[in-house]
């Protein structure tokens, strides 16, 4: 017993001495980047799409040089479990323990805000692929992300609806008692007035969650001759209320929002909405140049279409390496180096990624075209155009 | 607002106020029988239309869809209608059998609670059976849209309140003409002393789950048309407010059922149109979403005025249908 125990404490000393050493050895010239995404847990998806696009991203570049030394780019993919007290965990261990040069990470707001503060506390940059929620880079010069928000999908749509459609008048109909489609409702009308005058958002009707009778609220929109539908809903609501409009007589365009694009929507909705358009953040169908390439090889890799988490996902890796690259040159003292990584990011310019141009807002936020796609004869989601910002 | 304006909501409100009577006669029928509510009855409504789903996809798999159907979309509907109708039954006669009738004799709290502890066990049961993610229901009829000098009615429209009225009239034949019936309107007259001159209680008890949840089954699978999307817990809010019209009609009283629930619907749509011109008129800012807060604050003024609802009688010891 006792040998074999003091046999057990030999190897054990064994396999730390020579972990250590091994990291002694990586550290001069490897670049550790930290993954805080749902391997297990309510959304093994999301971890599922985020290393996948990861691991296609070292395949394709193990190496990076910053200023004329070449690293070996290393990644640490760690479970959070779909949990807000996980993610501070992994953020912190992988910052203390690791010592990561940046986390790219959480994907959705719910984790994305509580370890957005970690990484700000101990001004390490990272990037959040997915959360939409402004607070999670609110006044934290550290955190990014990269996705638009939702007060600028908000006039995305609006823009659309006017340029594209030749919308003069505007109704939405909305979830009153969800903060997402209540958000998005109210900050397209400020920008549709914008550009019409007030009172052009002709109706704003509201329902409450669960509701599956729109029959009411679709006839006072008719009443009110509008020339576009704006449906900020999920894919259990579209279905419905896209018939409700149907067999009142709507016939004019409806447009949706990213959240169009979640779940099942064409299963449930069928022919009903085809031909409609919504904003979201890339469209894998239509792509083309760069985006393509990615598209092709993600699905020869991994047998499936990437969603929009890998697409966001390879492109905050690629924000990542273009910042640590921008330094000009890694001084090895990863305190300094990380701050330096941080300025870069907030300086990036027109950064070309697969879901469109990037640079950051001084609040971390990209400034980004918006996707608009539309539901085709064959019920995919083909991309129809891009709008940017004005 | 122009009269197209008001045409076309009293549409609407119709289609809406058929879903509940249909759902509010279960509820009055119990009532009237065992003098309690059955409140699992919103989920055998959804396990109505989760039956209609099941039912009309195995024909449809049977006898082909599109282009290659066998038999015409009506004919697979009728079909589905009838056979989800009779499956239906049989949940209500289980529900009985096993919620209700070992507890006949208990205090009353224990049998009222018994049907909310169903409705979780059949909303349960559904989720881990099928997934809990929402399902299509197929349209198993083209929808056709009729404009009509301005107001819009579709062909699913019309046959849901047409099947609707054409059950309900059904039902009506069913408890004045049939022996059956007149051992109902017997037993909700006086449930101590008919059993004891030979009509069977637990027949006819078992009996009347079977007609208000095969009624269910019918609005699950009309609801499906008009709404294309289940969910397990479509039954919950709806089963409440037809609730509401059950004890609005006057408990235990089929036709106020009917006639409660044309009227909850009617209020319930006629609302949202109030709302709007009441914010022309006044320029005020009320959003459509203060719908329910308006229609339930008004059947519950008219309950206040009307305490035994519309048909009720005023001491509700004896009952009839």
């Amino acid at each position: 017993m006792r040998k074999f125990s003091s046999g057990l404490l030999l190897s054990l000393v064994a396999v730390i001495a020579f972990t250590f050493v091994a990291v002694d050895a990586g550290a001069a010239d490897t670049i550790k980047i930290g993954f805080n995404i749902p391997l297990t847990g309510d959304n093994p998806d999301v971890g599922a799409s985020s290393k996948n696009a990861a691991e296609m991203y070292l395949k394709k570049n193990p190496k990076v040089t910053v200023g004329g030394k070449t690293y070996a780019l290393k990644f640490f993919y760690d479970d959070n479990e779909y949990k807000a007290e996980s993610a501070v965990k992994v953020s912190t261990k992988l910052i203390t323990e690791e010592g990561v040069l940046g986390i790219i990470g959480p994907q959705s707001s719910s984790q994305a805000v509580p370890a957005g503060e970690v990484a700000n506390n101990y001004a390490t940059p990272m990037i959040s692929p997915w959360s939409t929620n402004p607070n999670t880079t609110l006044n934290r010069p550290y955190v990014f992300r990269g996705c638009f928000l939702d007060p600028f999908q908000g006039p995305v749509i609006a823009n659309f609806a006017t340029d594209e459609l030749g919308a003069k008048k505007a109704a939405v109909l909305y979830d009153i008692a969800a903060d997402y489609p209540k958000g998005l409702a109210e900050f397209f009308k400020e920008a549709f007035e914008k550009i019409h005058g007030a009172g052009s958002v002709v109706a704003f009707e509201s329902f409450t969650t669960g509701d599956k009778d729109f029959s009411a609220q679709m006839t006072n929109i008719m009443m009110t001759g509008a020339d576009v539908l704006f449906v900020p809903q999920y894919y259990s609501e579209v279905p419905l209320i896209v018939r409700a409009a149907k067999e009142m007589g709507w016939t004019k365009p409806i447009l949706g929002s990213d959240s169009w694009g979640g779940g099942d929507l064409m299963g449930l909705c069928g022919d009903d909405c085809k031909g409609y358009y919504f904003s979201t953040h890339y469209a894998a169908a239509g792509a083309k140049g760069a985006t393509k390439t990615f598209i092709d090889e993600y699905t020869a890799a991994y047998g499936k279409t990437p969603d929009d988490v890998a697409a966001l996902t390879w492109d905050s890796l690629g924000l990542m390496v273009q910042a640590i690259k921008d330094t000009g040159k890694l001084s090895g003292d990863i305190k300094a180096d990380r701050t330096k990584v941080k300025d870069a990011l907030a300086s990036i310019k027109n950064f070309p990624g697969i879901t469109g141009n990037m640079t950051f807002t001084p609040e971390g936020d990209p400034k980004k075209c918006a996707v608009v796609v539309k539901i085709n004869d064959a019920g995919k989601f083909e991309f129809f155009k891009s709008v940017c910002p004005k | 607002m122009t009269v197209n304006f008001l045409m076309q909501n009293l549409i609407n409100a119709l289609q809406w106020g058929s879903f509940y009577a249909l759902i509010a006669l279960g509820y009055s029928m119990v009532y009237s029988i065992l003098m309690l509510f059955n409140f699992a009855h919103g989920d055998i409504f959804m396990v109505g239309a989760y039956i209609g789903l099941g039912v009309s996809l195995g024909l449809l798999s049977l006898f082909g869809s599109g282009a290659a159907a066998v038999l015409p979309g009506w004919v697979v509907l009728v079909l589905t209608i009838l056979i989800s109708m009779f499956l239906t039954a049989f949940v209500g006669i289980i529900v009985e059998r096993v919620g209700y009738r070992p507890l006949r004799e208990a205090p009353r709290a224990s049998a009222a609670i018994t049907g909310l502890m169903i409705g979780i066990i059949l909303e349960t049961a559904n989720i881990l059976f099928l997934g809990g993610s929402r399902l299509k229901f197929p349209q198993l009829i083209e929808s056709v849209t009729y404009n009509i000098g301005g107001v819009y009615v579709t062909n699913k429209k019309i046959m849901i309140v047409l099947v609707s009225i054409g059950l309900m009239l059904a039902l009506h034949q069913l408890i004045t003409r049939t022996k059956w019936g007149m051992a109902m309107r017997a037993m909700a007259y006086d449930y101590v002393v008919v059993p004891l001159v030979g009509v069977p209680m637990n027949t006819i008890a078992a009996m009347t789950f079977a007609i208000g949840s095969a009624l269910a089954a019918a609005a699950g699978i009309l609801f499906g048309l008009a709404y294309p999307v289940l969910d397990p817990y479509m039954g919950v809010s709806f089963g409440w407010k037809a609730f509401v019209a059950a004890i609005l009609g006057g408990r235990g009283s089929i036709m106020g059922a009917c006639i409660a629930g044309f009227m909850l619907g009617f209020i319930e749509i006629m609302t949202v149109p109030a709302i709007q011109i009441m914010n022309r008129l006044f320029s005020l800012n009320i959003g459509s979403n203060f719908r329910d807060l308006i229609a339930y604050s008004i059947v519950l003024l008219i309950l206040i005025f009307r305490p035994h609802g519309l048909f009720g009688q005023a001491y509700s010891a004896k009952l009839r249908l």
